[in-house]
């Protein structure tokens, strides 16, 4: 007696549409993707509860400040007095650029200060002070 | 009869078209950072605003020293009990009668203040809803 063989039904997925699923990935990455420009100051964010989110990356300048009195914007170490031009140039190219300060929790108010009356000559009003969430 | 001449294949394969697009991905995946920016947002005077007179019930003063601590409206406070004094102070005093938020917490830090009792500070007066703060400029000393 000649016992006939089930025929195997094909388990596989099928993988024509493989290119489109990455296509698609690809193109969400791409156009979600900001490249990190600088690397700036080794600084320890201070903890907060409160904290929201900037409103774009690509309208944020960022200035860092470490607990030694130190400033630094696009990794340039600069000096305070020439903070004011170098953010009111930033602020004629872009002008709702919001200010991220990340400045080292021990850093002293001194600096900070400094910092702030140098934003405000630059019309640099909208400010953000980087910090990390509290557990 | 004229034979139609061949044509050549035109197309070039689309095999490989996958693992490209998979090298593409991985190179994006790789360098894209989620964004971290989260901060406490503040918004700065103009540099040449004047002084403006407010009635002093409307302003509670805040002053931190370079030890980190805090007094409050004369009060010695920790910072833990800021956002329950400071949402007592709005809530008691801080509203116009048609429901605006009047009150101004000037926050004076000391030159030698440490940034993050700074942040702290802040940060209690965010929890308790202010809406209008103040950064003055420490006394030279």
């Amino acid at each position: 007696m000649h016992i006939s063989r089930k025929t195997r039904e094909s388990a596989e997925v099928s993988t024509a549409s493989m290119p489109d699923i990455i296509f698609m990935l690809l193109i969400f990455f791409m156009v979600t993707t900001v490249m990190r420009e600088f690397e700036g100051l080794d600084v320890l964010v201070p903890k907060a509860k409160m904290i929201e989110k900037l409103e774009s990356k690509r309208n944020t300048a960022y200035v860092w400040a470490s607990n030694n009195g130190s400033v630094m914007v696009d990794d340039h170490l600069v000096n305070m007095k020439d903070l004011r031009f170098i953010i009111s140039s930033k602020m004629q190219k872009r002008p709702k650029t919001t200010i991220s300060l990340r400045a080292d929790q021990n850093a002293s108010m001194e600096t900070i200060t400094s910092i702030h009356t140098e934003l405000r000559n630059a019309y640099a009003l909208k400010l953000s002070y980087s910090a990390k969430t509290q557990e | 009869m004229l034979s139609k001449p061949r044509r050549e294949l035109g197309g070039f394969s689309s095999s490989s078209m996958a693992d490209i697009a998979f090298l593409l991905l991985v190179f994006f995946l790789v360098t894209t950072t989620i964004s971290m920016d989260k901060g406490i947002n503040l918004v700065l005077p103009q540099p040449e605003d004047t002084e403006i007179a407010i009635p002093p019930q409307n302003i509670t003063n805040i002053l931190i020293n370079q030890a980190g601590k805090i007094l409050m409206n004369d009060k010695v406070v920790q910072v833990r009990d800021i956002a329950r004094e400071a949402d007592r102070a709005i809530k008691q005093r801080g509203f116009t009668p048609d429901g605006k938020q009047i009150m101004i917490f000037s926050v004076k830090p000391h030159a030698h203040t440490k940034y993050d009792i700074y942040i702290q500070v802040l940060d209690q007066l965010k929890v308790a809803g202010a809406q209008k703060i103040s950064i003055a400029n420490p006394d030279e000393s």
